[in-house]
Parts: structure tokens; sequence; C-alpha cells
């Protein structure tokens, strides 16, 4: 058929085009689309440039945040046939509504965000709370490299080598007490930093800070990891910076970005989606094939890699994620469908 | 009057939205091809048609109104073609959910458009646009007669889906939604006198 067989050619011509050409040619299309009817009054994909980004030179020319390499003890490639998502699709398609609703909006609005100095504040039922400054974050714990599959409740999915270290390890330290139920994790206030704080048009609606929580079960399951960074350097902003967590089971949302506090509490605690949406985002918000979001399918989903539009990536979508083995007999006598 | 003056030809400015619809779309499709439209080129082309013919949509609402404010009667030869491209952009946009976002699993395809009552509204308007561009032809027009006018009337039905199926599939974004929304208001009520013949 005539749509499968450019795939290949797309894969080579993609992995010849360097960044500035890549900018060059999405300026273009953003000044292509303002002439055009395709983007009259719209917020498409010309919004991504926000007020500033109108002509050929957009807020895609500020400086690029500077990531630092980090040592880390590399993944045990081999035991994962998944094939990673391309870095500068990792670092460019990103929800991060603090940064504006659309995926290329974070890369846009955030290469000035600050994470030096940064306070991390373990606090609440533990009966050593301590707080961790921005080189306590590559220095305290030892850094591992851990490939983990990223499942977005818009149904895309990601392949991401993340740094970084288990959760367990802060909670630990923190020596929680008995009343430690739940874990209650928050983003950074600052809408001096982040536009999407300052207005609500920008921002989606959301009521900042944004808030995320799990069950203290699961945030001490080894799989639970805090990333500090990915492909080998630190985190760039728009992938939460300068400290995330990823909780590979989950629906990307779950894994809160730019943290500032983790509150170890009793009852279990409010997260953002659930608010804006109880009946579309559950606290637990288990990637689950068997239960679709309200709008859409969740059987399957679209793994981004290379290739461009041709790709051929839509796959099946795993209970768990693909993580069962480790983590379903956290959930065994839970009804899934009750609990999303 | 000066406008009437410097109107352009009605050619030349056909072949301005021939251009303007099919040169960001030649652009577009080129990009994703190439995977240098963002980290994921399918909800771009799926997002840039979509918005595109919800605008040419509501262009083709505004030239009556826009014609008779500057008595510019031109103004309506304008509305076939852009109407056509509405159509064209609508139905590139479910080809492209076709072929690039379920990519060809016609099960989930079916079960979408019927399951998801955001996608079953936007289906509604892409058939009745399917059936004003269909009787849009010359012959099928006159053959019509005055059913043709009671037929196209059914562009504000299309247009009133167009703008729910948009607020309806964001996720907490309404901003953008909610002025499409007031600005397809404002078109309704710039033809409040059409509405109220039709209610006699």
């Amino acid at each position: 058929m005539l749509i499968k067989s450019p795939v290949k050619s797309a894969l080579k011509e993609n992995e010849v085009t360097d960044e500035s050409v890549y900018n060059g040619r999405r300026s273009l299309l953003k000044s292509m689309g303002f002439i055009g009817a395709g983007t009259l009054l719209s917020n498409s994909i010309a919004t991504s440039a926000n007020a500033e980004g109108f002509g050929l030179f957009s807020s895609d020319e500020a400086k690029e945040f500077e990531r630092t390499p980090l040592k880390y003890t590399p993944a045990n490639v081999g035991e994962s046939s998944d094939v990673l998502t391309p870095e500068s699709k990792v670092i460019s398609h990103n929800n991060f509504y603090e940064f504006g609703t659309n995926k290329s909006d974070p890369v846009n609005n955030s290469q000035g965000f600050k994470v030096e100095p940064w306070s991390l504040k373990i606090s609440g039922e533990v009966n050593k709370p301590f707080t961790l400054d921005y080189d306590d974050l590559f220095n305290k714990y030892a850094i591992e490299e851990r490939i983990y599959r990223l499942r977005c409740v818009e149904a895309w999915s990601m392949v991401v080598p993340w740094l970084g270290f288990s959760l367990a390890d802060i909670i630990k330290q923190a020596d929680p007490t008995s009343k430690a139920k739940y874990v209650a994790f928050e983003t950074l206030d600052d809408p001096k930093q982040m536009p999407g704080q300052r207005s609500r048009r920008i921002g989606g609606g959301i009521d900042f800070p944004y808030v995320e929580g799990l069950r203290i079960d699961e945030a001490m399951n080894p799989l639970t990891f805090m990333s500090v960074g990915l492909y080998g350097k630190t985190l760039a902003p728009q992938n939460g910076a300068p400290i995330r967590l990823v909780v590979p089971w989950k629906y990307g949302f779950k894994s809160i970005k730019s943290i500032v506090s983790i509150k170890l509490v009793e009852k279990m605690p409010p997260t953002t989606w659930n608010i804006l949406g109880p009946s579309e985002y559950g606290f637990y918000a288990n990637v689950n094939p068997d239960v679709s979001h309200p709008r859409w399918s969740q059987a399957s989903e679209r793994r981004i890699t290379g290739g461009g539009l041709f790709a051929r990536n839509r796959i099946e979508t795993l209970p768990f994620n693909g993580y069962s083995e480790e983590v379903a007999h956290m959930y065994k006598d839970m009804d899934l469908r009750k609990y999303y | 009057m000066l406008i009437k003056k410097y109107f352009p030809p009605t050619w030349l400015a056909k072949t301005f939205i021939h251009l303007a619809s099919l040169l960001p779309l030649a652009n577009l499709y080129w990009l994703a091809y190439f995977d240098e439209l963002g980290g994921d080129p399918v909800k771009e082309v799926i997002h840039f048609t979509g918005i595109g013919a919800l605008n040419l949509l509501l262009l083709s609402l505004i030239l009556t109104p826009l014609a008779k404010v500057l008595k510019q009667g031109k103004l309506i030869q304008l509305r076939r073609v852009i109407g056509l491209y509405a159509f064209f952009y609508g139905l590139l946009h479910i080809l492209n959910f076709l072929f690039f976002e379920v990519q060809f699993d016609f099960s989930l395809f079916i079960d979408e458009i019927f399951d998801r009552p955001y996608i079953t509204v936007g289906m509604t308007a892409l058939l009745i646009l399917t059936a004003l561009a269909v009787t849009s032809i010359g012959f099928i027009r006159r053959k019509m007669g005055r059913n043709w006018q009671k037929l196209h009337n059914l562009t504000y039905l299309a247009g009133a889906l167009v703008v729910i199926h948009f607020f309806w599939s964001v996720k907490s974004e309404l901003t953008s939604p909610l002025m499409y929304i007031a600005f397809f208001l404002f078109l309704l009520y710039l033809r409040k006198d059409k509405f109220r013949r039709w209610i006699k």
C-alpha cells in the first residue's frame, strides 16, 4: 500500500535533521499557519508560540536550559525490548500545564526556569523530617538509570531512560510513624516563573499548585522512582526539573513534576486531576486497558518513537503498563473498575 | 464606496482562498511526514485540520452578514468555495484519525465514533457537511430548487455541533472552545432575522 512504503526513508531523514532545521521548520509552519485558513482565529499549532511567537523569530530562540551530565549506574539493558523514545521528543512533547497546555508549550516557556537554589521538604508523619537542597538531590543517594514505559492518560506513551533513586530511600530516611498511610506531593508554586500559574487561560483552569498522592505501599514499592535526570543528564524544566516522581504503572499525570514537598499523611490526600474531573481521573489511576476513560478507549496506545506521521505505532496497552508482576499484588482485593 | 472600488475580482479572491487553504496543508503533511512537527505529529495533524475546518466553517457563515454590512455582494460568491474547504478539512480530520490515530483498526474506529459522544457529535457534523458539499454541485443544486436552501440552512446546525465537539474534546483548557462558542453565538445573533422568519 502507498502508505506503508515510506516509513524507512522517513526514519532516515529524521536522523539527519539537525536541531536548527527542526526549529526553523516549525517556525515556518507557525507563520504560514497564521497566513493560512488553517489557523484563522485559532490556537492550534500557532499558540505554542504564545504572544511573542507570531513571526519567524519565536520563543524557540530562547536560550536553552543547560542540562548537566550525571554519574550513574547504567540500566541493565537487554531485559527490555522496548525502543527508546528519542531524546528530542522526550524533551519537547510534554504535559506540564504550569507552562501552558499545548504539548510544545513547556519546552517553549520554561527554558529560563531556575532550579538552583531548590528546597525539597520531607515532613508530616515522620520522626525525622528533613530538607534536601539542590546539591543533595544529586549527591545524597546513589543515582541509577531505569528505563521505564510512560503511559499518558491521553493514550500515548514513551520509553524513557530516567536517572534517579527510589522514593523509598527518602521515605526510609525520614522514618515514618505508624500514622503515615499516604504520601502527598506538591509542585513548586511560583507564578512568576510559571505562566500557567499566573493565568487560568494558559494554565488550563487548574488550581495550582499541582498536588499528587500515593498510598504508602505504592510509595515504598521498589519501582517508584524519584528522577533527577534523563538520557544521561539532569532534567530539563519541561520534564520536571530538578526532581520529579516517576510511577511507571500509573498514568503520567501521577508522576508529579518539580516537587518541593513530600508529606506523609494519615488520610488520602487530594490530587489535582481528580479534583478537576472526578469521574475521569481517579486517585489510583493505574494503567488499565479494561477501564476506558469516559471519552476515549484505554485499550491501546500510540508509542511515540521516531518515524513521523506514517509510523505504525499503535500497540496494546498492558495492565499496570506491563508491570503487573511488581505491583498487581498491592491491588489484589480491590475492584479496579471502582478504584480507577 | 472605497471598499467596493478596491475589492479584488472574484477570481483573485478565490485563488487566494485556494492557496490559503491548500498551502498550510501541504506544509503540515510535509513536516509530519518527516517527523518535524513536534513530539507527536499525529496529534498535530488531527488538531490542525479540526481547527482549520471549524475556522473555515465560521468564515463561510460570516460572509453573508459581512456582505450586508460592507454592501459587497461579491462576498457571497465566496461562500461555496470556503464551505467546500471546511468540508475538506473536516474530512481530512476524520481520515487523520482513522489513518494515523487508530491506524486502520476499523472496529476501534467504529466503537470510538459511537461510544464517545464528542466524536459522535463531530461525525454528525461531518455527515451534514458531506450532504452540503455534494449538493453544491451545480446541476444538483438546480434540481433541488427551493429545497436546496432548506438543506443548506443545516450549516448552522453543523456549526453548533462542531463547536460542541471541540468544547467536549478538551481536557480542561476551556478558554479556546468557549471563545469559539461565543463567536458562533455572535454569528447566530447577526442572522437573527433569518431565524425569526423560520419560526414564523
